[in-house]
């Protein structure tokens, strides 16, 4: 059976693509065959943060549109066999996705043997963002330590339990995964930031992750590399704990303190 | 300027503050979630109307519509200030 996960936030610039390019090639790291698809149509992206930009030929638009196969389209990962990513169209008009589309595409993957397809959400709540969340199993909801994000994931976790498939089929919830991302734990200690706690208090539910704020996301991004294989970087260990997390380990938080490095340890080392 | 000046200055952490305006802006959109799309409007008119009577908070009224033995309840609940109660 293929999982669908759906990496949504409703606020733009949160980390969405960051955390689906990371998310797959993890699951994929763990043996498992993912497809990685862009919604943000008019906005292509993922195609950029996977590093496979000059090899799309043809789209998610394409596919929907009858005017290429699912074969065709799907571009295989350069570092990782079992990766695929279906970058997203670059025309103007929203209403190329349709739900009838999206849903053959999806069922397209599960005849293919795909253990999880993630779909990388745009912003908002229109259109493009329903449909990314309407056929998931699980949801990733990416969230920043901010108020206007908070109140944005709140509405989005709101949609997940009414305007999915699962909610309106009566089969079960989607699965919700709160992600806290561009975490400053600096910040967070001086009471300029909201912190782990305090959002998991407004929002009622715990983090899967807590992605600390990392100047190698820019450059993992430059590379077109997902940070996630930048295994030295803070982030990239956080988003392999995460990987983790969603597969069912239990691994304890990281990156949550400030480093001590206070005027005491100057003066007498250690 | 000395140090407890600098320490002074240093402005209110504003996480709390943060944290205070989204829970109170999260149960208010969560009361009126998944109801008819005028819930909102309805409750910021109400509150608008009450407070040519009482002066209460922004947060004050609560719309929410519950669901009863297949009868839909407009639920209305208003939070007096202290000095208002008692007062018939
Ligand atoms: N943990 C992080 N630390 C630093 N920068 C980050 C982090 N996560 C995301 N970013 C940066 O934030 C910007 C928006 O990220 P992106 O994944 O494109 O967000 P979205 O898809 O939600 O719009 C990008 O420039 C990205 O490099
Ligand atoms: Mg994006």
């Amino acid at each position: 059976m293929t999982e669908i996960i759906v990496v949504t936030s409703g606020k733009g610039g949160v980390g969405k693509t960051t955390t689906s390019a990371s998310l797959a090639t993890g699951l994929a790291q763990r043996g498992k065959k993912v497809a990685v698809i862009d919604f943000d149509v008019g906005l292509r992206n993922l195609d950029l943060i996977m590093g496979c930009e000059r090899r799309v030929v043809y789209d998610f638009i394409n596919v929907i549109q009858g005017e290429a196969s699912l074969k065709q389209a799907l571009i295989r990962d350069k570092r990782l066999d079992n990766l695929y990513v279906l970058a997203a169209s670059q025309t103007r008009d929203k209403d190329a996705l349709n739900q009838e589309g999206v849903e053959k595409v999806l069922d397209d993957l599960e005849q293919n043997d795909f253990d999880y397809v993630v779909c990388d959400s745009p912003a908002g709540i229109e259109k493009g963002a329903h449909l990314a969340m309407y056929f998931a199993d699980h949801a990733v909801v990416v969230v920043n330590p901010e108020v206007s994000s908070v109140r944005d994931s709140d509405r989005i976790l709101g949609l997940l339990a009414s305007k999915t498939r699962r909610a309106e089929n009566g089969n079960g919830e989607v699965r919700q995964h709160l992600l806290l991302s561009r975490y400053h734990p600096v910040r967070v200690a001086a009471g300029e930031m909201l912190s782990v706690t305090d959002v998991e208090e407004i929002l009622g539910l715990s983090v899967v992750g807590v992605i600390p704020e990392s100047e190698q996301v820019l450059a993992a991004s430059n590379a077109g590399v997902p940070v996630i294989l930048d295994e030295a970087s803070a982030a990239g260990q956080a988003y392999l704990d995460t990987v983790a997390r969603i597969l069912g380990e239990e691994r304890p938080l990281r990156f949550l303190d400030a480093p001590r490095k206070g005027i005491l340890k100057r003066m007498f080392g250690g | 300027m000395g140090i407890l000046d600098f320490l002074r200055n240093k402005p209110a952490p504003s996480a709390n503050i943060a944290r205070e305006r989204l829970r109170i802006i999260v149960a208010q959109e969560r009361s009126t979630r998944g109801g008819p799309d005028y819930l909102p409007l309805l409750r910021s008119e109400l509150l608008e109307v009450i407070r040519k009577y009482v002066h209460v908070e922004p947060d004050a009224v609560n719309v929410s519509l519950e669901s009863d033995s297949g009868h839909d309840v407009l639920e209305l609940s208003v939070a007096l200030p202290e000095s208002e109660r008692g007062h018939g």
